[in-house]
């Protein structure tokens, strides 16, 4: 039996009164694809924050590998192995989207320091930039800025800047918020790929129940900050509680089962 | 194609400044003089703004300072002149230092206030500290001795001295250049594009901030190494506020997007200005109809504009 990527433990965060997540604890194993759904308002992205060392964690610990990295600025968690996409775009809109990569690159092995190479003739990086690129598909549009790529292929393009770094642990923030039908199914199909490689530990969070169901081999399901309910999807499924909760509030069979 | 006429290009301006002594009277030396120190001053600054997205409003205490180094030397020490150049740099970089270790935390607007309000501490000291800056009447009188190196230059000489300043600024501007285009420069245009995703790649975004703001600082102190000896004086003028808007301007007029922009905004500036004053003393009141209508209508400033249009024609 290998040992945790993640351990959390006890994990809170509170704004003022407010707690945003309550005493959540999780392990997430190598290798595994674990998402976190619930409504709005649950404390899903807070929780990346917290993780990903945006949000400093009022209580608790975060254990990435056997290191405690709990409070960590975020290029120290970035350079430890945990990197990660967000809900709005977050790219480099005046470059090129090869360049978006190389960026990335250049951080990771330690070329950003270089004052006197000249970046435009680093084939080592711009080589690895394409791999990057045909990994997710996007290799025809190295050449354009990266401004001008449809609003789906700039989330592409930011996932193939997350895994740039080498993660131990890639957490992605509703990676298909926003895309039509079509570009969802293709993303999907992606991270599913790229899951089943056995390459990268994916946490993702997602409001696409079908997204959720056909990539998470682990769902944990969270609400109002607390752990609801965590297991596999067939178990989040068929759990009543997370029925009521979340999945389907509208649902009679949900409340009558509920009742019972 | 497009690079060989770029370079044919900018071999002929060169040689057009290297010949400026032999075909124009003195008043243009002393022009192209001011012109190209003032270049170099506002690509330096170019590098904190148009690079890293740091709107500096400090960026004349570093010229000043190195004005300043470069007068006392000559006056106390009378070292030769390429040696106080290096000490006129290194007060800078150590000046820019601490004034980046504490501005480079905050962001736009804050951060442009810190750097004014640090800007505006250097101009008190020179002037209150009479004893070592004389005040108000600046540091003035100092005479310039060998060049260093063993060469014999009469640095008086205001053509030596023009040609001694186009050599210096060719090579600043070289190295500046190099800097741009490697990777750490690569990753100063993404800090400013998005800073928070650089973070997340894994670099400080506030150590790159600050390097940034030491290599502009840096260059900016050199160009005051070259100021003092040309106006004869340093005096609190370099230090004041309204200098640091200077390479503002002059970025802005030349375009921010471009390495070469803000030269082209200093030599704009300095023509306009000579030019504009023989007619009227409202100079400001005419740089300010040109800015404006800059900034509303070519953003990209005169070299931005023109290499637009010129993609254009060729398409």
């Amino acid at each position: 039996m290998s040992n945790p990527v993640l351990t959390i433990a006890n994990l809170t965060k509170r704004f003022g009164g407010v707690t945003a997540v309550s005493d959540i604890n999780l392990e997430v194993m190598p290798k595994e694809t674990i998402a976190i759904i619930g409504p709005n308002g649950a404390g899903k992205t807070t929780f990346y924050n917290m993780v990903s060392g945006r949000m400093r964690p009022t209580e608790g610990n975060i254990v990435l590998d056997g290191k405690d990295i709990t409070g960590l600025p975020p290029h120290k968690i970035s350079r430890l192995g945990v990197s990660r996409s967000f809900q709005i775009n977050n790219i480099f809109p005046e470059m090129t989207v090869q360049e978006n990569v190389e960026v990335v690159l250049s951080a990771y092995h330690g070329h950003s320091r270089r004052l006197f190479n000249i970046a435009s003739r680093n084939t080592e990086i711009q080589q690895e930039a394409v791999e990057f690129l045909k990994r997710l598909g996007i290799e025809d549009l190295k050449g354009q800025r990266a401004e001008v790529i449809s609003y789906g292929d700039k989330r592409l393009l930011e996932i193939a800047m997350v895994l740039a770094t080498q993660p131990k642990l890639v957490l992605l923030d509703e990676p298909t918020a926003g895309m039509t039908p079509d570009e969802t199914r293709r993303t999907t199909r992606l991270i599913k790929k790229l899951a089943d490689s056995g390459d990268y530990t994916f946490m993702i969070t997602e409001h696409d129940m079908d997204v959720v169901f056909n990539l998470a081999d682990r769902i944990l399901v969270m609400h109002r900050g607390e752990k609801l309910f965590a297991g596999s999807p067939e178990e989040v499924k068929n759990n009543p509680e997370v029925r009521t909760a979340y999945l389907g509030e509208e649902d009679d069979e949900a409340v009558e089962e509920a009742n019972q | 194609m497009k690079t060989k006429v770029l370079m044919a290009i900018l071999a002929a301006v060169i040689a057009g400044l290297i010949a400026v002594p032999w075909i124009a009277s003195y008043f243009y030396v002393f022009i192209f003089t001011e012109i190209l120190i003032l270049g170099l001053f506002a690509a330096s600054f170019n590098l904190i703004f148009g690079y890293t997205g740091m709107l500096s409003f400090g960026h004349a205490a570093f010229f000043g300072i190195g004005a300043y180094a470069m007068a006392l030397i000559l006056i106390h020490l009378e070292w030769p002149f390429l040696v106080s150049l290096l000490v006129s740099m290194g007060a800078s970089a150590l000046l820019a230092l601490v004034i980046g270790f504490l501005s480079v935390r905050l962001n736009e607007v804050y951060f442009a206030m810190l750097t004014l309000a640090f800007g505006m501490m250097v101009f008190a000291i020179a002037y209150q500290w009479r004893s070592v800056t004389n005040g108000s009447d600046g540091l003035a009188g100092f005479t310039l001795g060998s060049f260093g190196l063993g060469l014999d230059l009469t640095l008086a000489n205001p053509s030596v001295y023009y040609h001694v300043v186009l050599g210096i600024v060719a090579i600043a501007s070289i190295v500046l250049y190099l800097i741009c285009r490697s990777s750490f420069g690569m990753t100063l245009k993404a800090i400013r594009q998005n800073p928070e995703r650089v973070s997340f790649a894994g670099l400080n975004v506030r150590t790159y901030r600050l390097v940034a703001f030491v290599i502009g600082g840096t260059f900016a102190g050199l160009t005051g190494g070259l100021i003092a000896p040309f106006l004869r004086v340093a005096s609190p003028e370099l230090l004041h506020w309204s200098m640091s808007a200077e390479p503002i301007l002059m970025a802005i007029l030349g375009g921010t997007g471009y390495f070469l922009g803000p030269f082209i905004g200093a030599a704009a500036f300095v023509l306009l200005e000579t030019v504009i004053t023989t007619y009227t003393q409202a100079w400001m009141l005419v740089l300010g109809i040109i800015l404006a209508v800059m900034v509303i209508f070519f953003r990209k400033g005169l070299l931005g504009t023109v290499i637009d249009w010129w993609m254009e024609v060729k398409k």
